[in-house]
């Protein structure tokens, strides 16, 4: 019970200091808003943040459930042809180490529509993490088990379903915690690069448009939306996990 | 009445490892239908490749195998393996784990039910079939690991040092229910240990093998009616035995 009420305690405190060091100080809201008037703010323009959150919703979901098939299949094509993953790594590791921010506007002008752009960079973002730990779990199969296997002649989908999958399960999922909070980065970034260029615009454009009006509870009720979205996602992807390794995995049985 | 042992043998064999390693030179051996034996000697002296060479995971560099597993393609249900690390799988229970060899043989789980049961009740493990290994002891998780083996039925069992890694209690129980199996399926069964009491304990007939390269130094009958009564560990003439296998050990390094 302590494992959840404790967290919620924590953040509810810290809200309740930051309404009174606002208040205490007089702040303006133009500095620094309390956190009542960045929930009045967020109530009142709802509709419209809804709006921005739903097309940031889905440049992130999308984004991260390219990254999981991308990943999961580039892994299993590397771990099957050990060839092209020597051909092949040092581009992926390329697109990893490049600053996102730095190429968006290359893939912004390279990629007509927008959408597909933000995708892009949000794909690249996340679909590391997903390769690097599946292509380990693929390899990490346990010898002796690899043996028996071959002792009692297992077709390779045989191998591939009841030894491969299950043991690279739990490196997946921890990919996938990893890369739920890229991919929601990912697709911010973009958009923050891409600006209000597009007709659609996410949650970003609506903080980079109130920070040009000064419109600071706006910034503050956007951000909210994204750090509740990261949190779901967060929460999600821990659930899953759970869900799947629960009764025989170490990494949750504590 | 379950299917008889086969006989198996090593002609003259000789196993050059990729690395350069000598790890078995010109050995001959062969085990009788139905027969226990053991592979008694020091770690490196090429115990597990001989049974790696029988189960058909490793090839010989010369020399010639006869075995089962080596011939024909399809399901295996002739040889079965057990490591010394009971090597389930941790994401599956223990019926799904005794029913693996013959899920690969393409047995359905409804069709294999009445079998993994009963292999399971024959081992001690009835009420965990629904247990995850993680949940069972050392000595349970070796039970299971042993129904796996005896699920197909085999007529060769290979054991490398299944009992090395449980304490002595669990590892003379284990033993004694190993040779009651045994006796009730009269599979051939070549079991590798570096434990003089339980190669005299167990086996037939004893290999004594000695390393760097591995060959086989000496090679003793133990005429005693198998399968044996735990008491036998009592009686001179076992003290014999091990006294005997543990000078031929000795002279052997």
């Amino acid at each position: 019970m302590s494992r959840r009420l404790l967290p919620a305690a924590t953040l509810l405190g810290l809200l309740c200091l930051w309404e009174l060091v606002v208040r205490g100080a007089q702040l303006p809201a133009y500095t620094l808003p309390a956190p009542s008037l960045v929930a009045k703010t967020l109530w009142n323009n709802f509709p419209s943040l809804a709006a921005s959150w739903w097309f940031t919703l889905k440049i992130t979901v999308g984004a991260l459930t390219l990254a999981c098939t991308g990943g999961v299949l580039i892994a299993a094509a590397f771990a099957l042809f050990p060839t092209l993953e020597v051909a092949l790594l040092p581009v992926a590791v390329i697109l990893q180490v490049t600053p996102i921010v730095a190429i968006a506007p290359l893939i912004l002008i390279y990629v007509d529509s927008t959408t597909a752009a933000l995708l892009l960079c949000a794909w690249i973002v996340a679909f590391f993490p997903i390769l690097a730990n599946t292509l380990v779990g693929l390899r990490a199969a346990d010898r002796n088990l690899t043996d028996l296997f071959r002792l009692y002649r297992a077709t390779s989908t045989q191998r591939l379903r009841l030894l491969l999958t299950p043991t690279a399960l739990p490196y997946f999922l921890a990919g996938l915690k990893i890369a739920g909070g890229l991919s929601l980065i990912g697709s911010v970034t973009a958009e923050m690069v891409a600006g209000a260029a597009g007709r659609q615009t996410g949650l970003a454009s609506r903080i980079l448009e109130a920070s040009f009006r000064t419109e600071t509870p706006k910034m503050f009720a956007a951000l909210s939306l994204l750090v509740f979205t990261g949190v779901i996602i967060f929460l999600l992807s821990n659930a899953l996990s759970r869900r799947l390794l629960g009764r025989w995995h170490a990494s949750e049985q504590y | 009445m379950a299917p008889s042992g086969l006989s198996v043998s090593l002609d003259n064999v000789s196993v050059r490892f990729a690395t350069g390693v000598l790890a078995l030179h010109e050995t001959t051996l062969s085990i009788g239908a139905g027969e226990f034996v053991s592979l008694l000697g020091p770690s490196g002296c090429g115990k597990s490749t001989v049974l790696r060479l029988l189960s058909g995971l490793e090839s010989a560099s010369s020399g010639s195998v006869h075995a089962p597993a080596l011939d024909g393609a399809g399901a295996n249900t002739d040889t079965a393996f057990v490591f010394q690390e009971p090597t389930l799988m941790p994401w599956a229970s223990v019926f799904d784990n005794v029913w693996l060899p013959l899920r690969l043989a393409g047995q359905s789980r409804a069709s294999v039910a009445p079998m993994v049961t009963a292999i399971l009740m024959q081992v001690g493990l009835a009420e965990f079939h629904d247990a995850f290994p993680s949940e069972l002891s050392g000595g349970m998780k070796m039970r299971a690991s042993i129904a796996r083996a005896l699920v197909t039925s085999p007529r060769l069992l290979l054991m490398d040092e299944p009992f090395a890694a449980l304490d002595e209690v669990t590892r003379m129980r284990l033993g004694a229910d190993l040779l009651h199996w045994w006796a009730e399926r009269r599979m051939s069964t070549i079991f590798v240990t570096h434990s003089i009491f339980e190669a005299a304990f167990l086996s037939q007939r004893v290999f004594v093998m000695s390393a760097r390269p591995g060959h086989i130094v000496h090679e003793m009958h133990i005429d005693e009616p198998s399968p044996r009564d735990p008491a036998f560990r009592l009686t001179s003439r076992y003290q014999a035995v091990c006294r005997e296998l543990s000078a031929k050990l000795e002279h052997a390094q």
